[in-house]
This record gives structure tokens, sequence and C-alpha cells, in this order.
């Protein structure tokens, strides 16, 4: 490492308080970065990690007002009084909403944006925008818009829009948030490339940190309320007990040793999966490998859901999902899993009946449902949104949840006490008189799903209930669903958290490019190498582990991962 | 799921391949010419001009139709009602009375009312294929950047290009949050009381707006971090340059609307042509 030089960003003791909180959200924060350096920056939702984001791009002070003490220095330049424009030129954002960055109608215009404020003439602006969108590989789309476009591809958009400028500095906000498992290993290696060929200082925010780490790092910072907890090599991190403490996931392999009481240490190179040395792990693990632990328990239970051969296009010509079949048993918690754009939504859609079936058929307990209507079939089957904002219209909670039955006309003594029930065990009962704009995201997420439980549903379908959750907020919202499976409501998640499907799910049902690719237990799509390319899943990194230590059945290892973990329960 | 605002498809021919400021001149001079002059014929030489352009265009007809109904709904509307309060209008304006139909003693059907009536009624039909013409062959990015190089600020211009960006969007939007609350039981069929439906959308409408002033707060911290608002001045990327097709376009434009000038000034002396006293 290059410590000779000067640091490119430099926080020195440096607080921040935003104007609308009572307690400042950054502490004493003492930080250098230097010039090519990769940092990683990770923390628990809410740990103040985006808040260094926003003090490294301008945002704060330009967007975000508050009390800043203490100095960030950039280029050794004291920052005080620099405008976001000046910082601009130093910094490209590449912002975790990828369609709130693609300001362009097409993809050259988006990416031309920086250029065109700056006053570019428009022979030279093209000349540079072809140049960039080749470094990022979507020269092919130039006239593209973003309807065209799918996450990875607008993704890539807004990195080739902050490259024109010819910055020093990356920093990419939540870069994995949106993208399915092998886009957003895609979208990390192409990061990896431009940061080494064009020595450009990279730093990343994120909570994903297995993924992040599936290319070179340098540092790992980690916060945590505020302050800076640990700074330091990603191995020697793997080989500290300071992630778990603070509700960030470990990469599974890690845990995995450490469950089978492997003492990780930084020269076992635990960072990455690739440079993990085995050698003394080999033992503990093969033997833990070996102890028994309970069986999955078999559902032999009747029928819910079936889709037989079911043929769907939003227009005539082209079809969106193609001859998809699967039934759901009753009780079970089932992932529909697959890269983006494969219809995984739409089949929710189908099912909740908001868009018509063109061939093939859905079955409720064996009833055709053709010619139930929407209002019909959400008596029985809740579709809960990804993006709760969008489902809540109603400024107090109690009103919120009791919205359904109002619309059914039920009388307020049984609404009273149907919602007070729904309130109790989705644990927002205490707060039932509160406003929603109160509640965090997490909790917002509880008050659709009891809008949606007070009607007396049998059937729940969530899309991407954990989006942009950090792992305890994950794990606090998974074992909720798990709670309500065990209370006998069969779930459906659509998600491409492979995490989720591996530790919550029974089954999942993998769907690419229209139609219907495996429908098997989460450990066998995760294990399954030519599956998990087709629908851009990633393979777990337990079956890379068992393939390190030579066991004699990666699969099998990878189940009795989750079996233990099920088992002595999750940690948080 | 419609995708887009307006139903712009690229083609290459004279009329697309001008530059999108070019249009917007040729456009506004073609207007202020038909709407300056009462002079029956250059109306309809400017009409006929604009439907030979349309011509060239290759546009389909279908893609007016629905305006152009419209329009014609609105002339035919206008034409009765002009008769109906003011009969006799015409020959006030024109000095000379000719009738051709007695009604009543009221509404008397001349020969100036006519004229002046379907004058009136070409202007506006003649707009028609201009505007569709301009707003159908001009890329919409373009749109923006042709009315900034027409003196509109740039924030304005960059306002409307994000509105045609993100409408899109708020659509898409609106439709799923419609059919999550109707997932939930609320009607919007026709069974509902008028009242009851319109209280309905309310619970559509709060959700939409709160959610697009999230996507707001994103959009112009995006802006911000490119450097939208540094400058006084910017450039397009989309930007076509003036060649010598565009420089005759606008000529062309310029000499319609002398024209029109100097048939109200020169030939007519006022801004009505008088067929009646010759």
């Amino acid at each position: 490492m290059k410590r000779e030089e000067n640091p490119i960003i430099e926080f020195r003791d440096f607080g921040f308080q935003y104007f609308s909180q009572a307690e400042p959200t950054l502490y004493d924060i003492n930080l250098k970065i230097y010039p090519g350096e990769k940092i990683l920056i990770v923390g628990p939702s809410g740990s103040g990690k985006s808040t260094i984001g926003h003090c490294i791009n301008g945002l704060i002070p330009n967007s975000y007002r508050g009390e800043i003490t203490g100095t960030l220095f950039i280029n050794g330049k004291d920052t005080k009084g620099s405008s976001i424009f000046d910082r601009s030129e130093q910094v490209g954002t590449v912002l975790q909403d990828s369609d709130g960055q693609f300001v362009g109608l097409t993809a050259g215009e988006d990416i031309a944006f920086a250029l065109e404020n700056d006053r570019v003439p428009t022979d030279r602006m093209r000349e540079i925008v072809e140049k960039t969108a080749k470094i990022v590989k979507i020269d092919q789309h130039l006239k593209a818009s973003p309807f065209e476009l799918s996450g990875g591809q607008k993704q890539r958009v807004s990195f080739a829009g902050v490259m024109v400028d010819d910055v020093d500095i990356l920093l990419f906000d939540e870069p994995l948030a949106n993208l399915d498992p092998a886009t957003g290993k895609t979208a990390i290696a192409l990061i990896d490339d431009v940061w080494k060929e064009y020595h450009k200082t990279v730093v990343i925010i994120e909570h994903r940190l297995e993924d992040v780490l599936y290319r070179d790092v340098d540092r790992v910072v980690v916060v945590n309320d505020g302050r800076i907890v640990a700074d330091m090599s990603p191995d020697e991190l793997m080989a500290t007990d300071i992630l778990p403490g603070l509700g960030i996931r470990e990469p599974l392999y890690v845990t995995a040793m450490k469950y089978a009481g492997v003492k990780v240490t930084p020269e076992m190179k635990a960072g990455r999966i690739d440079t993990l040395d085995i050698t003394d792990a080999k033992e503990p693990l093969l033997a833990w490998y070996s102890q028994d632990v309970a069986p999955a328990p078999a559902n032999d239970r009747p029928t819910m859901l079936e889709a037989r051969n079911v043929t769907f296009g939003y227009t005539s010509r082209r079809t969106t999902l193609e001859d998809i079949s699967f039934t759901v048993r009753e009780g079970e918690m089932v992932s529909i899993v697959g890269t983006n754009g494969a219809g995984k939504t739409t089949l929710a859609k189908l099912i909740c009946g908001f868009e018509k079936i063109d061939q093939g058929a859905l079955y409720y307990k064996g009833e055709d449902m053709a010619d139930r209507t929407i209002k019909e079939r959400s008596r029985k089957i809740g579709y809960v949104m990804q993006n709760p904002n969008q489902m809540i219209c109603k400024p107090m909670i109690y009103d919120e949840v009791a919205l359904g039955l109002r619309y059914a006309g039920v009388d307020e003594d049984t609404i009273r006490e149907k919602v007070e029930h729904a309130l109790k065990i989705c644990g927002l009962y205490p707060f039932r008189n509160w406003p929603l704009s109160a509640l965090s995201f997490g909790q917002k997420k509880r008050v659709t799903i009891a809008s949606i439980l007070v009607m007396d549903v049998e059937l729940l379908i969530l899309d991407e209930p954990t989006a942009g959750q950090d792992y305890r907020h994950y794990t606090e919202i998974m074992e909720f669903l798990k709670s309500l499976n065990d209370r006998g409501i069969t779930i459906i998640i659509i998600t491409h958290d492979m995490h989720l499907m591996l530790e919550y799910t029974t089954r999942a049902i993998v769907l690419s490019g229209k139609r219907k690719l495996g429908d098997t237990t989460p450990v066998e799509v995760l294990t399954d190498k030519e599956l998990t390319e087709k629908a851009d899943l990633k393979v777990t990194s337990l079956y890379e582990l068992a393939l390190k230590l030579g066991a004699d059945d990666p699969t099998a290892f990878a189940d009795h991962f989750i079996r233990y973990e099920t088992e002595r329960g999750r940690a948080v | 799921m419609k995708t887009n605002l307006f139903d712009y498809r690229e083609r290459d021919n004279l009329i697309f391949n001008l530059s999108g400021l070019s249009k917007l001149i040729c456009f506004i001079c073609m207007s202020v010419a038909v709407m300056l002059s009462y002079d029956i014929r250059y109306i309809l030489f400017v009409t006929v001009l604009s439907l030979l352009f349309f011509r060239i265009s290759e546009l389909r007809f279908g893609q007016i139709r629905l305006m152009l109904i419209y329009v014609a709904i609105f002339l035919a509307i206008n034409f009765i009602l002009t008769f109906l309060f003011s009969p006799l209008y015409g020959t006030e304006l024109y000095g000379t009375r000719h009738d051709l139909l007695r009604i009543t003693s009221r509404y008397v059907i001349t020969q100036e009312q006519l004229l002046y009536q379907v004058t009136k009624t070409c202007k506006y039909l003649s707009m028609v294929p201009l505007g569709m013409l301009f707003l159908l062959t001009t890329n919409p990015s373009e749109f923006a950047a042709s009315l900034n190089r027409a003196f509109v600020p740039y924030k304005v211009c960059c306002v409307l290009s994000l509105t045609l960006r993100y409408f899109p969007d708020i659509i898409r939007d609106y439709h799923s949050i419609s059919l999550a609350q109707q997932s939930r039981g609320l009607d919007f069929s026709k069974k509902e009381k008028l009242f009851t439906r319109v209280k309905n959308m309310f619970n559509v409408l709060l959700p939409l707006i709160l959610s697009t002033l999230d996507r707001v707060t994103v959009v112009s911290n995006a802006m911000d971090l490119r450097g939208f608002g540094k400058e006084k001045k910017r450039t397009w990327y989309v930007a076509k340059p003036l060649v010598g097709k565009d420089i005759a376009a606008i000529a062309l434009g310029i000499a319609i609307l002398a024209g029109s000038i100097y048939m109200t000034n020169v030939v007519n002396g006022s801004r009505f042509w008088n067929p009646f006293i010759a």
C-alpha cells in the first residue's frame, strides 16, 4: 500500500448532525482513503454509512442540511465552503436507485448529462459518450429508452454517466440492492475492472459483504452507531467477531467454519473464498459435517394452489410466461426466483387476478379461478407489494389496517377486534394510534402485511419483502413471516435474495426466459451450476467451500449447514 | 403497457431529419401566418403546403386521427354557436349583405357570414397537421434542446424533458397502486356510486403522491451530483446542427409569414379578404 502518499479523502475528527434529528449521526470519524484504494464501507441500516457517502459526494451539506464538526479534506483541500459542483468534478456517485438516476430519455442522453451541464460541444460530447459507453459495455444500447433496459444495464448507464467527468473518486451507494445475483456479480466485476485499469479510487457502500468481497477490496470500514468500529483488510476482518455482533452477515463459508469451531486467522485469507486456505480448517469442518441434524419435515398436506400450463403475454405478440405448471401445498413457504424480468411478478399478478391468463388454468383448492374477480380472490389470497409506500394510503396505522374491512362494510366492533388481533400478531399493537410516518421501513412493511392479514387470507404472496434491508431487519421480517407460516398461512415469496431462499423457504420455483427451469429444494438449486447459470442465480459459497474440502456431496454439505442453523436458531 | 407519451417512431426522410429548432421556427411562423390572416386563399395555400409536408413525412393518418376528431367536434360546435349568437357578424365585417337563405327574421344565411365562418374553420383546421407534424416528427429528447435554442430557459426545457421521462413511470406506479388497492377490496367498477368512486380514487392518489415525492428527491439529488445548474447555459447531446436544408426550411417559414403580412398590409389592406366590394 502506498502510505507515503497524501490521502485523497480524509475525515479528521468529523461529526455530523442532521437538523431534523435530535442526535448526531456521525461522531469522531477519522478515516484516510489513499489514491487508488478500493474501500468497502459496511454497517447496519441507520449506522451512518450512507451519511458518510453523502459527505463524500457533497449532498451534505448541499441537499441535506445539518451541523458539521471537524474537517473533511478531499485532494488535500478543506471542503468547507466548496459547492456540490466543485465536488462533482472529483467524485462520481452511482446511486442505489438506477431509475431515479436515469434522467435522460435515452441511454446516450443520460450518459451525456454531466457533459451537457459542462457546456461541452455536441460533437465532442458524442465522442466521449461513445468511448465511455464502451468501457462499461453499454455502447450497443445508446439509443435505448430506460424501459428497454434491464436493471443491470441501467446501472451501467449510471456508471458511464459519472465516468464521463473523468473523476478520481467513484462512489457506489448500495450497487447490489436491485440486481439479481448474477447481475450483481457482473457489476462487482465491472467496478473491479475499471478500478484496476483506470486507477480510480473506489468507495463502495453496501451491506451485502460476501457479494462485494467476490473481488479484491483493500480495506473494509465497519460503521456502527455513527462511529467507525473497524478499519482493516477483509482477511483480518474475517478473523474477528465484529460483524456478527453488529447484525451484518458474514460470508456463509466463514459462518460454516465458525460453526465447526475453526479459529479463523488472518493468515487463512478468508476475505475471499478463492484465496481461502482451508488446510487447518479441513478436519474440524468434515467432523462437523458428519454430525447428525434433524431432517426437514415432509409436507404431505393437500394442494392449495395449482398452476397448469399457464401461458400469458401482455401483448398478443409476445408472451411473458410460457407453459408454467407447479403446485403449492397448504402450509408451505415457497420462493419464486430467477432472472430480473423473467415474469416472477407477472406470475403473482396472474394469481391475484390482476391480469388474465391466455392459456392454461389456475386452481385454488381444486377450483378453477378463471372467473373469479380480483375482489373475490382477495378474500383468500393477499398480495404485499415490494414498496410499502405504494400500499399505504391512510395517515394512521389503525385506519390503514382497517381499510380493507371498511371497504367490505364490516361493522366497527368486528373491525376493532380483527385489527387489534392482526396488530398483535405483527407486533404493532403498541403503535396502533401512531401515524405511519413515524415508522421505519421494516415497520411499514409489517403494517402492510397486517392490513392484508386482517382480511383472513390463507395465502400470502410477497414481492421482495426484504429488499434493501440489512441483516438484522431481514432476520426480523423473515422470522415474522416464519411465525405466520407456523400459524398455518401459506406463503409465496418472490425474491432474488439467495440467502432468504436458502434459509427460509422449503422449495424454490426457478423461472427464466418465460419458462420454469426448476422446482426443487433451494439447496439443490444453489448447488446446481447449470441451473444457477441459466437463471442468473449464484452458486452458494457453501458449495464452493464443500468443493475445497473435497466433501463427498456438496449439496448435502450445504443442506447440513441450513439444518444445523435451523436447529440452533439463527443468531442476530 | 404504454411506455411513451408521444407516439414517436424514427424515420429517415426530409422532415424527420430537419433539426428540431428549424421545425419549431417553421411551425411558429406558419401558425402565426395563418392566425394573422382572414384571407381564405392564403389559408388554403398554407393548408395545402402543410398537407404536402405531412405527405413527405410519411406519417400515417391513423396517428393524427384521434386529434383530428377532437378538433372537428370542437370546430363543429364552434361553427354552430357562432351562427346562433351572431348570425350577421359577417355582414358587419365585410360591409355588404348577400342573402342566401332566410330561416327566420333573425337567422339569415348570408354569403358574408358563410365566408367568415368557413375561413375561421379553415384557420383552425390547418393548425392540426402543422402541430402534429412538429410533435410527431421531433424526437422527444430533441424537443427540449430545440426549445432551449429558441430562447426558452434551459431549466424549463429540462423540466419538460423530465416530464416526458418520468410520466410513464408514474403511470406505471398508478397502475400497481390501484391494483393493490383493488385487491384489498376497493371498487372502481361502475357498480359503486360516483361519489364513492371519486372517494376511492383518493386512496390511490395519496400513495402515488408520496411515492412521487420520494422520487423527486432522488432525481434532484442525482441531477445535482452531475452538475445540473452549474452554468448559465448548457449544451445538448441530441441537438442537431443546422445544415443547408434547415436554413432553407427556416427561410420558407419566414417567407410564408412575410407573405401573410404582405397580403394583410398591401394586397387586402386589412386582415380580411373582401371579395364583395370588388
